[in-house]
């Protein structure tokens, strides 16, 4: 579904990103994993059309979209749940929701999408005139997932979701990302919880001062000594 | 002096406050969105009084009549400046930004000399002098027209922010640029159709001011800043906080008029500019940053 091929991106001097290539199978859970500040970020960044890669492709269904804007990417049907959130916290909840809808195809189905993300997170219901900056950091990362599904994308990327989280809601973060992918979305997973998000994971790479060091399936990742030692503590 | 008198003034000094208002609602709307200050936004207003004084020579149109076809104008102008300079420096530090607006504003300053020269000039209406009395109140009749027009155009705007997809997405991008731009929304259309809305305040006000003040090029550098101590005054980002204190220094200098000298009317509105910095610098109606 998505192929990145020899991805190169540099902010000023600095290398973010060095050759990077990974495939997304359709409806697979693909999980990133890598320490702070190995380019995990930016190479969802550069997916989803917020920084220019200085060479490399990034094939979408098929047409090359590296450095397109933001705003096409997500119509063509990548969404991302982002880092910290990133809800409109003046806005009421409902707002949020609305603003999710991006392209035409998604405004046409808003309603239903709204009913689906209500049904699915009776929370934001309940609050939905609630300006969305006094939820709580679990009800704001599932209004942050609602708006990105109110947008009807085909392949979700989520920065840290967990991040910032109690256990409990973390717990829950992780449940609606399998029910998403059972209900047919592929997903892209960047994890500090690696154990968790390799057990998810049908593929998962590595990622060490923006090069992809390690590959294979979340199970191999998960048994490898090099991935049990620098990433789980074990 | 009668009661009456002072009532009269307060009145007048309000009307033309709102006026004060609506435009201040430009500068804060261009700033809330885009995080620009507009330095030339004394000199856009001026330009839109020319605009509407124009269409009154050629066409005989009352300048409230008008306000739709300079908004017109103002917006476009608005959106082809965001859009094709300012969205490009973006990411520049503020202070060159600073620049590039101050120098638009002198360009737009000299341009009206060229053109219009240095003379007061303004319009002729026949119900120039024409005035209502409401109980006790004696209320010119172009002030109470030019505090409502002020009115609707703010409560238009209020409305397209407040109920339509494209008015909240303009918002959002002031609330969380970042979530903007996670959430796909075309960050920089929006700013650039946030400063043609901004422009079209300016314009409306523009051609408000019309009805009450003689325009020459150089009024601008005063509105410029007339409207930035609106804006701080009533706290950034209020809608009602910009014209509740456009009200307030329409009155302060009405006032200032009446018991001191008109000249000294600005001492009034700086002070009370003052007095917010140091009392409650979020603004009268702003949220606490």
């Amino acid at each position: 579904m998505l192929t990145v091929e020899k991805l190169d991106l540099y902010y000023g001097d600095a290398q973010a990103l060095d050759g990077v290539s990974l495939e997304i199978p359709e409806k697979a859970i693909v999980a990133i994993v890598g320490a702070n500040g190995a380019g995990k970020s930016s190479l969802i960044r550069s997916i989803a059309g917020m920084e220019t890669p200085a060479r490399g492709r990034i094939v979408f269904e098929g047409k090359d979209i590296a450095g397109r804007p933001s705003h096409e990417v997500a119509a063509l049907g990548i969404g991302q749940v982002a880092e910290g959130r990133q809800i409109f916290p003046t806005m009421s909840v409902a707002d949020n929701l609305d603003l999710g809808a991006i392209s035409a195809a998604a405004k046409a189905k808003a309603a239903e999408s709204l009913a689906y993300v209500y049904d699915r997170f009776p929370r934001l219901a309940e609050r939905k005139r609630q300006a969305a900056g006094t939820l709580s950091g679990g009800e704001q990362q599932m209004l942050a997932i609602g708006r990105c599904l109110m947008g009807r994308p085909k392949l979700i990327m989520f920065d840290e979701p967990s991040l910032g989280l109690a256990p409990a809601l973390v717990q829950e973060v992780f449940r609606v990302i399998k029910r998403l992918h059972d209900e047919g979305l592929t997903i892209v997973l960047v994890e500090q919880n690696v154990a968790v998000s390799l057990k998810l994971a049908q593929r998962a790479y590595v990622l060490e001062t923006g090069r992809i060091v390690i590959s294979g399936t979340g199970d191999e990742l998960l048994h490898d000594d090099r991935v049990r030692q620098a990433y789980l503590g074990l | 002096m009668p009661i009456e008198v002072y009532l009269n003034q307060i009145a007048s000094g309000a009307l033309t406050g709102l006026i004060y208002g609506l435009s201040a609602l430009g500068l804060s709307v261009i700033f809330g969105v885009c995080k620009i200050v507009n330095f030339a936004h004394g000199e856009m207003m001026v330009i839109a009084m020319y605009a509407a004084l124009l269409a009154f020579q050629w066409f005989g149109l009352d300048p409230l009549v008008s306000i739709p076809l300079v908004c017109a104008l103002l917006f476009a102008a608005g959106y082809a400046l965001q859009a094709g300079l300012i969205n490009r420096l973006i990411d520049v530090p503020d202070h060159m930004q600073f620049i590039l607006l101050a120098a638009i504003a002198i360009a737009m300053v000299s341009g009206c000399l060229m053109i219009f020269g240095p003379n007061a000039q303004n319009v002729q209406l026949d119900y120039a002098y024409d005035s209502y009395e409401i109980g006790p109140l004696l209320l010119d009749k172009v002030r109470v027209l030019a505090g409502i027009a002020a009115i609707s155009v703010a409560g238009l705007l209020a409305a397209f922010f407040r109920w339509t997809w494209i008015g909240k997405a303009i918002c959002a991008c002031g609330d969380n640029i970042v979530g903007a731009r996670v959430t796909g929304l075309n960050v920089k259309h929006l700013f650039a159709l946030a400063f043609g809305l901004g422009s079209v305040c300016i314009g409306a006000a523009g051609c408000i001011l019309l009805l009450l003040v003689d325009v020459q090029p150089f009024l601008a550098v005063e509105y410029t800043l007339l409207a930035f101590v609106v804006v701080i005054v009533g706290g950034l980002g209020s809608l009602t906080g910009a014209l509740l204190a456009g009200v307030l220094i329409g009155v302060s200098e009405a006032l200032a008029g009446l018991f001191i000298q008109p000249s000294l009317k600005s001492m009034f509105s700086f002070g009370l500019l003052i007095l917010v910095l140091l009392f409650r610098p979020q603004g009268l109606v702003g949220k606490r940053a």
